[in-house]
């Protein structure tokens, strides 16, 4: 018995991924999540894979893990009974949060419901300054007494977070040990561990975010552990952190709240391996589902990461309108335009794509199944770039009257339009939708967008790719095979790492080197500490950054350190890497200002295995099509007869001009007459603009 | 239709969408890249994109109404001092003019001309709020706007690149934080350049010359799409009037409001006339805010642009305090000015009461501390910051107001672990005020209760600038007003709700903003309802018992 199988499995809220890896070979398999007990959907997963490649749960070696249940456990509140520790005085900070409305003219938007009620919202005395220092001793008695009355409340988890937590946790750890000792049971999360950082509202909203799912978190983890041993499973766990990185299991039942985003999170991952494998060193990312499509940039192989989540958005994806949780992750947009994402006439006759979704029930008109609405999925099956007789593997045979009918009703009518030309404006408009998010997505990252390629997948990202690929200037798509499940192979590639921000305040004509490294170094320990159990000896890296910004000013710009003690010479390094950036971000950089550093971060890791880069596949014969279909190019306002290719007949090598379709069981790929398209030695469908 | 023709129509519509996207981008580069906390942190700013007639076609999302509607204005004066033909790339010009721009001194516009291949295509426009502008300082002592800081008339910022330096000098010797309103010129200054970059990449990718097609498309539409909504409302005539605090005597606001087939008019006869002190309201100001609020109601899902401005229309007669000209004091023109909504829906409320919420607290709630620290410490002298915050607002018909949440203004609050960063203040306290949201089958929002103390030795200085202390927010339909604001010391002395005082060291200064009115019966409030705002503790035992009339169900346990 050899145990050298990885598997990583990705549940999702429709779906659970299943990905085994034996040597160089992959196999693949796709069930229903099971919402209840979401570890039997990965078990039976798991048994089928095992099954498939003929061995058994004691040749695992590695079993990768991502999931949404975190995440879900927000949106659906369906968490622990929690209960937060204020400073007396601020016990509302939740409710008050930013004090604004997320939508300026509408007069009856809601505010996010804070995941803990004000019945359940304690205070106690205590006071900390903005430097960390004791202005108001802690009422331990007063502890106690909340102890207590979390006890009446039935209270499973609390969050303790004090102004100024994050300059000095001294008041947080000690109400911990009063309420450990009250209260042996209770789940207990401090502000000051889970998010040192300043600003109030955003750390408390993640010390109670973590507060909230960590009793549930905990269970799940500790009925799969328990599982999995049953089966005689002897390999390492891994968790997938929404940063991007594996952490072991213990680390992930303290904070449970990196884990949300995970999924997308093995998207960008994926992206970065393919990306490696075809030396696109600037790639964006491209994930387009049913109901959102998701954006990320990748530098360097290394998709771009941010501090500041938020979860459960309202309807609209609207900023602000969710609850910040501010954790590493990998940085993303999110925009409500997939596959069922609904088009109409907005009041002033535009028409509008999403962020409504006919979702899988009803789903798009063309189904069959009630929906009345026109989805994306009809206008493509109107302009005949998804055959509507050869859907999922034929196994979903789609109405082409019921999408033009809709279509007709919806859009065509208010605007005079053909159907045809309806069906392109809905496909113009979700392709702009997308054209934007990445333009003002790279905007916001100090990118010029059409230096990138496109790494396409997810069921409708290579449908669209091409057009938004001439929108953006990008000259190069590619679509991975296996894209169907992206995150699962993101995550069997992902580090073993763990990120840790910290605020300390620090001007940069005041360098003090010596405490700056203090601080690095404690972080350093404790992020190694954290890193350990995963790792098991393997050689970590680390990074360190300061976030650094103009004194007065609001936002703040990564710059990276060395990776040792710093010296007072440090600050004139600094300085320059920093203003650089800055003019590169903002078109000017500020004469004379001082500049000073907020936060700090390290981030211990494993080395992140990225492939080989690949050579050029061997020339083949070009490729017969198995047929033709008419496709309706709205700019021309004609339909011309476009080839279509069977994906798995097309081997490395082949090469064949755009227009063209390439079908799939999981989705079709539209290669627009801007492109010629080959296959390169891994597999990928790779489009070039014509005219690059 | 021909195909070109639906080509070109979905094309518009596109770069109608685009545009948006490129002011929302000049904004989010303004806040990131402004040093004035009331910019970076709470979003006090607005920026858009003109024609070349002065015409809005698109402003940011991100902002606040009273600089949207007002720079709209503002183009066109910029226009008449600097005309198209003798724009240069690389200018920028400059005003903080309050009957020019935004209406008062600290609020600097900035318009820059966008020029592709030569030939000037498009303005782009900004404004953010700078903290501290000389004289008299940002409260609403002042008795006319000379008093209240450096005033910059319309001028050149930069000349075809080169920034104007002896302007630049006159800024930084004539404020008490130099280093911040030097970088914020730079700021916004910045935006617009990165706007007028994308305006153009647009511009190449749909290889159009000129913007005059697409503006009159979205003007055309937009206009058309205001006066659909405004079709289906009821033509006539409705009044309303309101007492607020002023500065040292009550104020009437006072407004009718005519439905006519080509618009909306709203017209402020009968208003108090304007005041000695530093709280009256340019008119730019007085339409920016009434605009708003009638856009809320009317026309809530339609983008604003100078076509869905066009319909509705503001007068208010000179000389009275929302129609005030120079040199009158207009530093806290935003008290008054953000009444207005509330003064306009009290008519609306005649004719759609179901789309009008009860009275507000309106104003912004901010506590405008000044102080000293030793030796100007990092080129500043001293520190000053608005720290925003908020009242509640008033129910709405189905549902309660928002509590500690700002209306009509757009800006966020100021973080506490903020404003210690910035500041050598201490909150002891920042939390909802029990009972103060007004009763009603739907409820007001709250307000919220903050004390603040000097964390040296030094006392520091108010300037307050509160209203709806002695005129609290109207209830309405049996509903109960809100709770009045208060301003006060910990150790009992009451403060005056306007004007420069000293909070001495050791002292906590207490300030109670007001909570949103309510509407309907508080009795036909759902028990449910009653009985959850008592078990958060919103309201207390005797609220619910003697106002909502709850009857507690018999203990069970």
């Amino acid at each position: 018995m050899v145990r050298d199988l990885r598997i990583a499995v990705d549940i999702g809220g429709t779906f659970t991924d299943v990905v085994l890896e034996e040597g160089g070979k992959r196999l693949t398999r796709k069930l229903l999540t099971t919402p209840q007990r979401p570890e039997e959907a990965v078990l039976d997963g798991v048994r089928l894979i095992l099954a498939d490649a003929g061995r058994g749960f004691g040749d695992v070696a590695v079993f990768v893990h991502g999931t949404t249940l975190a995440t879900n456990a927000v949106i659906e509140r369906r968490g622990a009974r929690t209960a937060l520790l204020a400073t007396e005085g601020f016990r509302d900070v939740l409710d008050i949060a930013n004090e604004s409305r997320y939508d300026q003219y509408d007069l009856t938007i809601e505010k996010p419901k804070p995941l803990v009620p004000r019945a359940l919202r304690f205070t106690v005395p205590e006071r900390m300054d903005v430097h960390g220092h004791v202005r108001l001793a802690l009422d331990e008695k007063a502890v106690r007494v909340a102890a207590r009355r979390l006890e009446a409340e039935g209270a499973e988890s609390v969050a303790v977070a004090f102004m100024h937590a994050y300059a000095n946790p001294a008041h947080e750890r000690r109400t911990r040990d009063i309420l450990k000792e009250e209260l042996p049971g209770l789940c207990v999360t401090l502000s000051s561990e889970v998010c040192p950082e300043v600003r109030e509202y955003e750390r408390t909203s993640t010390a109670v975010a973590n507060a909230y799912v960590q009793p549930l978190m905990d269970s799940y983890l500790e009925r799969m552990q328990a599982a999995l041993a049953a089966e005689k499973f002897a390999g390492t766990i891994y968790l997938v952190t929404s940063g991007g990185g594996l952490t072991a299991i213990a680390t992930a039942r303290r904070y449970p709240v990196r884990l949300v985003e995970s999924g997308p999170a093995g998207g960008a991952i994926f992206a970065a391996q393919v990306a490696a494998r075809a030396g696109e060193a600037r790639a964006l990312s491209y994930d387009m589902g049913g109901t959102t499509a998701k954006i990320c940039l990748i530098d360097d192989y290394k998709p771009h990461t941010a501090r500041l989540f938020e979860v459960d958005r309202a309807q609209r994806f609207l900023k602000g309108s969710g609850l910040p949780v501010r954790i590493p992750v990998i940085e993303m947009v999110e925009i409500g335009a997939g596959g069922g994402s609904i088009a109409r006439l907005d009041a002033l006759k535009r028409v509008t794509v999403g962020p409504e979704s006919a979702g899988a029930e009803p789903g798009p008109a063309c189904y069959g199944r009630g929906g009345m609405h026109p989805a994306v999925t009809d206008a493509n099956v109107v302009l005949g770039t998804i055959d509507p007789h050869d859907f999922a593997g034929g196994s979903i045979k789609l109405d082409l009257g019921a999408a033009k009918g809709a279509l007709e009703r919806d859009v065509a009518e208010g605007l005079g339009l053909s159907t045809e030309m309806a069906a392109y404006a809905v496909y113009e408009m979700v392709s702009e939708n997308m054209a934007s998010a990445a333009r003002v997505h790279a905007v916001e990252r100090g990118a010029v967008v059409n230096q990138y390629n496109l790494i396409a997948f997810g069921g409708g990202a290579p449908l669209h790719a091409a057009r938004v690929a001439e929108k953006i200037g990008v000259k190069r798509v590619i679509v991975p095979p296996n894209a169907g499940v992206g995150s699962a192979v993101g995550f069997l590639a992902a580090p073993v790492s763990y990120e840790l921000v910290r605020s300390r305040y620090m001007r940069l004509d005041a360098f003090d080197a010596d405490a700056a490294s203090e601080l690095l170094k404690e972080m350093s320990a404790e992020a190694t500490a954290l890193v350990a159990p995963g790792a098991r000896g393997m050689a970590t890296f680390e990074r360190r950054m300061a976030f650094m910004r103009y004194v007065g000013q609001g936002h703040e710009i990564v710059v990276e350190l060395p990776p040792r003690p710093l010296q007072a010479s440090d600050a004139q390094a600094l300085r320059e890497a920093y203003e650089r950036d800055y003019a590169v971000l903002f078109e000017r950089h500020i004469p004379n200002a001082a500049i000073e550093i907020l936060s700090w971060s390290v981030q211990v890791s494993t080395e992140a295995k990225l492939p080989e880069r690949q050579g050029a596949a061997p020339a083949v014969p070009q490729p017969v099509p198995v047929g033709k279909r008419p496709v309706f190019d709205g700019r021309s306002g004609r339909t011309t007869e476009v080839p279509v290719y069977r994906r798995e007949a097309l081997p490395p090598g082949s090469a064949f001009p755009g227009p063209a379709i390439v079908a799939e069981d999981e989705t079709s790929t539209y290669i627009s007459a801007s492109f010629a398209a080959h296959i390169d030695a891994s597999g990928c469908i790779v489009m070039d603009r014509k005219d690059a | 239709m021909s195909q070109s023709n639906s080509v070109g129509l979905i094309d518009l519509q596109i770069m109608w969408n685009r545009l948006i996207a490129v002011v929302e981008e000049q904004a989010q580069t303004l806040m990131r890249t402004a040093f004035s906390p009331i910019v970076r942190e709470c979003g006090d700013l607005s920026a858009g994109v003109f024609d070349l007639e002065g015409r809005m076609l698109a402003q940011a999302v991100t902002g606040t109404p009273g600089h949207v509607n007002s720079m709209a204005e503002s183009v066109k004066h910029f226009l008449r001092y600097f005309p198209v033909e003798t724009m240069k790339a690389g200018d920028a010009y400059i005003t903080n003019d309050p009957w020019m721009g935004t209406g008062h001194l600290n609020d600097f516009v900035i318009t820059t001309p966008c020029f592709r291949n030569g030939k000037l295509v498009a303005l782009f426009s900004c404004t953010s709020h700078l903290m501290d502008i000389g004289g008299i300082g940002f409260g609403p002592d002042a008795t006319d706007v000379f008093m209240e800081g450096l005033y910059i008339p319309m001028l050149k910022l930069f000349d075809q690149g080169q920034v104007n330096e002896t302007l630049m000098a006159m800024i930084r010797a004539n404020t008490r934080l130099p280093v911040d309103t030097e970088g914020d010129v730079y700021s916004l200054a910045g935006c617009n350049d990165v706007g007028a970059r994308r305006l153009v990449e647009m511009m190449d990718e749909f290889g159009i010359e000129s913007l005059d097609q697409l503006g009159d498309h979205i003007i055309a539409r937009s206009r058309e799409a205001v006066l659909a909504e405004i079709a289906k409302l009821p033509k006539g005539t409705w009044h309303n009037e309101m007492m607020i605090d002023g500065y040292d005597e009550p104020l009437t606001l006072k407004a009718t409001l005519t439905i006519s087939d080509s618009g909306i008019h709203v017209d402020y006869s009968g208003t108090s006339p304007a005041s000695g002190r530093g709280i009256n309201v340019p008119h730019a100001y007085t339409t920016a805010y009434t605009v708003f609020g009638l856009g809320c109601v009317v026309a809530t899902h339609i983008p604003n642009n100078a076509g869905s401005l066009e319909p509705l229309t503001v007068s208010a007669p000179a000389d009275t305090i929302l129609n005030a000209p120079k040199p009158n004091a207009v530093a806290s023109r935003h008290i008054i000015g953000q009444m207005l909504p509330d003064v306009t829906f009290g008519c609306l409320r005649q004719v759609v009461p179901d789309r009008v919420p009860a009275e507000g607290t309106s104003c912004l709630w901010n506590i405008n501390v000044r102080g000293h620290v030793k030796g100007g410490e990092g080129g500043n002298y001293g520190f000053g910051m608005a720290i925003t915050s908020n009242g509640g607002t008033g129910a709405r018909a189905d549902k309660d107001g928002l509590s500690a949440t700002a209306y009509p203004s757009g800006v966020r609050g100021t973080p506490v672990e903020i404003a210690e960063t910035q500041t050598p203040l201490i909150f002891w306290r920042k939390e909802f005020r029990p009972d103060s949201g007004g009763a009603g089958r739907t409820r007001g929002g709250l307000g919220q209760i903050m004390e603040i103390e000097s964390g040296i030795a030094e006392p520091f200085d108010l300037l307050a600038a509160f209203d709806r202390i002695d005129y609290p927010p109207r209830g309405r339909d049996g509903g109960k007003d809100g709770e009045a604001g208060f301003v006060g010391l910990k150790s009992g002395q009451t403060l005056k709700g306007k004007g420069f005082q000293l909070i001495p060291p050791g002292d906590r200064l207490v300030v109670m903003t007001p909570g949103g009115a309510g509407i309907g019966k508080p009795g036909e409030r759902d028990r449910v309802q009653v009985a959850n705002d008592l078990a958060d503790g919103l309201i207390s035992q005797e609220t619910a018992e003697q106002v909502y009339e709850f009857k507690p169900p018999k203990a069970a346990e």
